[in-house]
C-alpha cells in the first residue's frame, strides 16, 4: 500500500541512546546510511527517563527507536526494522541465502565477540582470562572470514554494495575494542595475526558517514575506566 | 520448478531442530531428516557447520544454513506461502524481539531452574514466572502469538514444552500452571493440539525419561 508506506517513512523518528554505547551507535549508522532524519535523545544511565522506561519496559535500556510513536528495542531488531521500512540503500542483501549468511555472521559476532568483550570488561583474573581466550578464538574466525571475503576491490563484508549489515554489526570494534582492551588490561587485537581485519577496521573508520560519529579514544577510555571501577568496586589507582 | 533438495540435521530431543521441523512442515516442504549423535558428530555436520559444529543445520540444494532463527527466516523467505513472520515491519520487529527474549532470557532460566535447588531455585522460578507474564502481555487475547495460526514466536516458544516436561520428570510443581498463568497455559494447550506442531515434539514418555536422566542426578532428593 503505497500511501501507508510513504506515511510511515515520514513519521517522526526518535532514537533514545547513550553517547558511549556501541549498540546505540550501530543504530545511528543504519539511520545515517539511509539518510533518515532522526532526533537523538541522550538518556542519563543513572536517571532513565519515563519515555525510555515506558518504551522498553522489559529491558529498560537503550537503544530504543521510536517511529511514529511505536517503540522498537534491541539493536539488531531495530536495524532490520529500519531496513524493511526504508527501502533506499539496502543494509541486508536481497537474496535469501545471502541474507541468511549475513544474519549468521551477525549472530556469531554477538555471541562470540560482543558478549565476551562486555564480560571481559566487567571481570578480572581467571574469569577475565577465560573471556579473553574466547574472544581471541573468535577473532581467528573473523580474520578467516575477512581473508575469504575481502580484497583490494571488496573492502567490506557488504560486498559490491559497500558497507552492509555485517560491517555495521561488527563496526563497534573499530571504536571500542582498543578502549576496552586498555581499560580492561588485556589484548585481543593483533595486526600481525589479523592483517585483513585491521585493513577492514582502517577502511571502516574512513567511511564518510561513519568517520564523524567516532568518539575520541581518550574520552571513551576515561568513561569506561570509571564504569569498570564502579562495577568491580576497584580502587582508582589499580 | 527445479528439483529441490532439503536436508535437516537435528536431534530428537532438541527444541532448536524441532523448530525447523515445524517451519518446514507448515510450508509443506519435503525434507530429509538426519538424526545426529552429538557425542559422535557426523563428518557431514562438521562440514556444513564448521564454525559451531552444532545442530540444527538446514542444507538447501547443497548450501548450509545454521542457527535456528536464521534458518527460520531463510525458510520463510525462500518458501513464501503460509508466512511464518508477519508482513508488517513493526509486527515483524515485535516477533523478533520476543523470540530473542525467549532464547536470551527464558531458555537460560529454564536450564537453570532444573539444575538448582532451595532458595536459588526459588529465585529462578520467580524470574521465569515474570518472564512468562511478560509473554502473556504479548499474547493477549490471540489464539497464537502469530494470530489465528502459528507464527515465528509460537515456534520460538516451543522451549516452554521442554521446561514443562523437565519439571514433570523431576516431580516439581509446574511453573506454568493454569491458576498463575491462565493465558499462557491456554496457549500451550492449543499449541500441543495443533496438527502440525504436535508432530514436532519429542514423544512424551521418551522425553520424560531423557529429562529424568539428564537433570535428576544433579539435584539431591527432596
Amino acid at each position: 500500500m503505497a500511501n501507508s508506506s510513504v506515511a510511515d517513512q515520514e513519521g517522526q523518528v526518535m532514537l533514545l541512546g547513550f553517547w558511549f554505547s556501541p549498540f546505540v551507535k550501530r543504530v545511528e549508522w543504519a539511520l545515517k546510511f539511509k539518510g533518515i532524519e532522526y532526533d537523538f535523545v541522550e538518556e542519563d544511565s543513572t536517571n532513565k527517563s519515563a519515555l525510555l522506561l515506558n518504551s522498553n519496559p522489559i529491558h529498560k535500556r537503550v537503544p530504543v527507536l521510536i517511529h511514529s510513536g511505536n517503540p522498537i528495542a534491541e539493536s539488531l531488531v531495530i536495524i532490520e526494522y529500519i531496513d524493511e521500512t526504508w527501502k533506499q540503500s539496502p543494509i541486508l542483501p536481497e537474496e535469501p541465502y545471502e541474507r541468511a549468511m549475513a544474519r549468521f555472521w551477525a549472530s556469531f559476532i554477538e555471541q562470540k565477540v560482543t558478549e565476551p568483550t562486555r564480560a571481559a570488561l566487567f571481570s578480572q583474573g581467571e574469569q577475565q582470562e577465560k573471556k579473553v581466550k574466547e574472544i581471541k578464538e573468535a577473532m581467528e574466525v573473523v580474520e578467516g572470514e575477512a581473508k575469504a571475503k575481502l580484497n583490494d576491490k571488496t573492502l567490506f563484508f557488504g560486498g559490491g554494495n559497500g558497507v552492509g549489515y555485517v560491517d555495521i554489526v561488527l563496526g563497534w570494534t573499530c571504536n571500542w575494542m582498543e578502549t576496552i582492551e586498555e581499560v580492561g588490561g588485556f589484548k585481543v587485537l593483533d595486526p600481525e595475526s589479523q592483517p585483513q581485519f585491521h585493513k577492514w577496521m582502517a577502511n571502516f573508520r574512513e567511511v564518510p558517514f561513519i568517520k564523524p560519529t567516532l568518539e575520541p579514544k581518550e574520552k571513551l577510555v576515561e568513561f569506561f575506566r570509571m564504569v569498570r571501577q564502579d562495577r568491580l568496586g576497584l580502587v582508582a589507582n589499580e | 520448478m527445479a528439483e529441490e533438495e532439503v536436508k535437516l540435521f537435528g536431534t530428537w530431543a532438541s527444541p532448536f531442530s524441532r523448530r525447523i521441523e515445524v517451519a518446514l512442515k507448515l510450508k509443506g516442504v519435503q525434507y530429509e531428516y538426519i538424526e545426529e549423535n552429538l557425542t559422535n558428530k557426523s563428518p557431514a555436520l562438521l562440514n556444513y557447520n564448521p564454525v559451531h559444529k552444532q545442530i540444527p543445520v538446514l542444507v538447501h540444494n547443497g548450501k548450509p544454513v545454521a542457527e535456528s532463527f536464521v534458518i527460520m527466516e531463510y525458510v520463510d523467505e525462500t518458501w513464501k506461502h503460509n508466512p511464518i513472520l508477519p508482513t508488517d515491519p513493526y509486527e515483524k520487529a515485535m516477533a523478533r524481539f520476543w523470540a530473542k527474549y525467549i532464547d536470551d532470557k527464558l531458555w537460560p532460566a529454564a536450564k537453570k531452574v532444573v539444575m538448582t535447588k532451595g532458595e536459588e531455585q526459588k529465585g529462578v522460578i520467580d524470574e521465569i514466572q515474570q518472564q512468562m507474564k511478560n509473554l502473556e502481555g504479548e499474547l493477549k487475547e490471540k489464539k497464537f502469538f502469530g494470530g489465528e495460526s502459528l507464527g515465528f514466536l509460537d515456534i520460538a516458544a516451543n522451549i516452554i514444552i521442554w521446561l514443562v516436561v523437565a519439571q514433570e520428570a523431576l516431580g516439581m510443581d509446574p511453573i506454568l500452571n493454569e491458576e498463575k498463568l491462565p493465558v499462557l497455559h491456554g496457549w500451550l494447550q492449543r499449541l500441543l493440539d495443533d496438527a502440525v506442531f504436535k508432530e514436532c515434539v519429542p514423544p512424551k514418555q521418551r522425553h520424560l525419561d531423557f529429562s529424568k536422566v539428564k537433570f535428576g542426578s544433579s539435584i539431591a532428593s527432596k
